[in-house]
């Protein structure tokens, strides 16, 4: 483990600059967002930021691939634009799990290579976190937000900003820091966690649980009465799923410009009512299923498919955001059990 | 909203229910946190009682709800409406959606409500619970500290210059109607009016930016309800999710919006109420209201049911097109 003081994480950051585009959370007066850093550039004091850092490997939209026709012949054309090697400083728990999620969906066979170029190119510095909020839940899916993942995993405790490499690439990218960094005993860092842990056992949503949920419950809960009730009040707009770090659901489609075709992807909300539409018409007519469907897909589809893991990290965006106050934690608590029951 | 309003509309809609006047509420209840409160529609009198809200935090424009809502409820649906709702409401009725005869409506009054991230971000930190006293609100945070906050650094930009506090539709009132803000509505309209063509361009530009397309303003707004949106229509020809890079179709998509509601719009402030990345979406429509007016003379959407908006009739003195607004 290394450390570094909180004093000099300005020449942290320039030192990652130098092999990365680097991007840190910074607060703007609407929300937070990872920008791309600058001298002098601070990092957020709020907890997350708005939208999750999903956009840097799956963006909401991106070109796949031009069309141009010449006569009878049509040429393709490679719009993919090689990216540099980047790093992401400051990213929660709930984020960095978040990433395993999207693995699962991006990286199975066949490999999506979009996906996968960025994610070989990003390096993830996560960050523990301090002050969790009452929205906060991502322990109900088993993340301990004291020791968050990525490929290096720091915490700050005292004076001292502690980093731990989770991956070869997290060493890889260590090493470039070590004009700014000692080696430390890894159990200095403990206070910290062990006062995260403490916080963590008071928040309102500490008793969530994903009880009642998970592989072989399709049959219970699809027919379950409630979904009505549950949705009545749904508007179904997209928020939720565009907040959210898990929702990887896309579009594809065709864009005339003046001089071709282009072939985009961009980000689709099971919300909508045009979600998956086929030649035969809508698979979910009314909003009670589409509302269903997203909230079995991430609680019993996702685990059902993928050896039982979840597709929710409790990151809370959707709490804090949806319109009309209705989101995965009443789902949760309405349909499944609680802990210790 | 006070306590008294709160205890008085859960007596008085449980009473009607049990009477039959209403066969069920439409209302708003308690969610997770104590800044949490949902729109929701009661069936019973014992949950009207027991789970009602009616607080600085019941933001939710409840109106829209009555088009789908009267169609699928027997008998009379019941509705709380604050002033500025029941302008949606009159504008609903003067675009023939709900039945007015299928509605009974508590007319509650209303001093404002608390925007939630302006909340958060007062008070710092995570919040464990709210007590809501005279005007302030007390906050114990997640670290166990108490904080007093003063409503008026609290409430919504909308509620700041609220354009009435008197509701234009109920069929009995709630309590007592509260006296008017007294902030200029168009003084933020007037801001944006001072800048040059390249400032306001970077304004929006910066602010409509951040825009995913999620449709939170479109599906939340009571003056939004086309059965089917033609950005809906995946063969309309537009782009009805998040275009390629620099496209300027987002853009477009709210200019076309506040266009469509444009002389029905009542400024209720939900658009940006519910926008996840808090653009100021409702500025376009208020710079729209402004224009009418001093175009047609003052007129307010929701006021009085039947009237005939400025835009949809004409008169041998509307200004000519081209000529600024000049007569």
């Amino acid at each position: 483990m290394k450390r570094c003081p909180l004093s000099r994480l300005e020449d942290l950051f320039a030192a990652l600059a130098e092999s990365y585009k680097l991007y840190i959370p910074t607060d703007g007066e609407k929300g937070s967002s990872f920008t791309l850093w600058s001298e002098g550039a601070e990092i957020s004091r709020r907890l997350n930021t708005a939208r999750p850092p999903k956009d840097f490997f799956f963006p909401q939209s991106e070109d796949l691939m031009g069309f141009k026709t010449h006569g009878q012949t049509v040429e393709l054309v490679d719009l993919r634009t090689e990216k540099e090697d980047f790093a992401l400083f400051g990213v929660r728990a709930c984020d960095a799990e978040s990433l395993n999620i999207l693995d699962r969906v991006f990286l199975s066979e066949p490999g999506d290579s979009y996906y996968a170029s960025r994610r070989e190119k990003g390096v993830i510095f996560t960050l523990a976190c301090n002050k969790p909020a009452e929205t906060c839940f991502c322990t109900a899916f088993g993340i301990d937000p004291s020791r968050p993942g990525g490929d290096v995993s720091c915490i700050e405790c005292g004076e001292y900003l502690y980093l731990e490499p989770l991956t070869q690439k997290g060493e890889a990218a260590l090493e470039r820091l070590s004009a700014v960094t000692e080696d430390c005993d890894s159990a200095e860092a403990e206070p910290q966690r062990e006062k995260i842990a403490k916080t963590v056992s008071r928040l309102p949503l500490a008793d969530l649980s994903t009880e009642g949920f998970g592989e072989g419950k399709t049959d219970e809960l699809f027919s379950d009465e409630r979904w009505a009730e549950l949705s009545r009040c749904c508007i179904g707009c997209g928020s939720c799923t565009f907040v959210c770090p898990t929702c990887q659901c896309y579009d594809i489609k065709d864009f005339k410009n003046g001089s071709g075709v282009v072939r985009y992807r961009c980000w689709d909300s099971c919300m909508y009512s045009d979600f998956t539409k086929m030649s035969a018409g809508q698979p979910r007519t009314d909003q009670t299923s589409r509302f269903r469907q997203r909230f079995m897909h991430k609680l019993v589809y996702f685990p059902e498919n993928n050896d039982g893991v979840f597709g929710c990290v409790g990151c809370g965006r959707c709490v804090a955001k949806c319109p009309v106050s209705m989101n995965i934690v009443k789902v949760m608590r309405t349909l499944g059990g609680k802990k210790d029951e | 909203m006070q306590k008294i309003t709160e205890d008085l509309a859960r007596r008085r809609a449980a009473e009607l229910m049990r009477a039959g006047e209403i066969s069920c509420l439409l209302g708003w209840k308690k969610g997770e946190f104590d800044y949490d409160v949902e729109p929701t529609v009661f069936y019973t009198p014992e949950e009207v009682e027991r789970e009602l809200v009616c607080n600085v935090f019941s933001a939710a424009n409840l109106s829209k709800y009555l088009i789908s809502l009267t169609r699928k409820a027997e008998g009379r649906v019941g509705i709380l409406l604050k002033p500025c709702d029941s302008f949606s409401f009159n504008q609903l009725l003067t675009e023939h959606r709900f039945d007015r005869e299928r509605v009974y409506a508590l007319g509650l009054p209303c001093e404002g409500t608390v925007d939630t991230f302006l909340l958060k971000e007062r008070v710092g930190e995570g919040i464990y619970s709210i007590k809501i006293k005279d005007g302030a609100l007390e906050v114990e945070t997640l670290s166990g500290e108490v904080k007093e906050i003063p409503l008026s650094e609290v409430y919504a930009e909308r509620c700041l210059v609220c354009k009435s506090r008197r509701p234009v539709a109920y069929d009995e009132m709630l309590g007592e109607v509260t006296p008017d803000a007294d902030e200029d509505r168009f003084a933020q309209v007037e801001k944006l009016e001072s800048m040059t063509a390249e400032e306001r361009y970077a304004f929006w530009q910066g602010e409509l930016s951040r825009c995913i397309r999620c449709n939170a303003c479109r599906n939340v707004c009571p003056a939004c309800s086309c059965e089917r949106c033609v950005f809906d229509n995946p063969t309309s020809g537009v782009e009805t999710k998040a275009p390629s890079e620099d496209s300027f179709e987002e853009k477009m998509f709210h200019i076309i919006r506040a266009f469509h509601v444009a002389g029905r719009c009542t400024d209720c402030g939900e658009c940006s109420r519910v926008c996840p990345e808090r653009i100021p979406l409702h500025l376009l429509n208020r710079k729209f209201i402004k224009d009418i007016n001093s175009f047609y003379g003052d007129y307010t959407a929701g006021a009085e049911v039947g009237s005939r908006a400025p835009l949809v009739s004409y008169t041998k003195d509307d200004p000519e097109p081209g000529q600024g607004g000049q007569k």
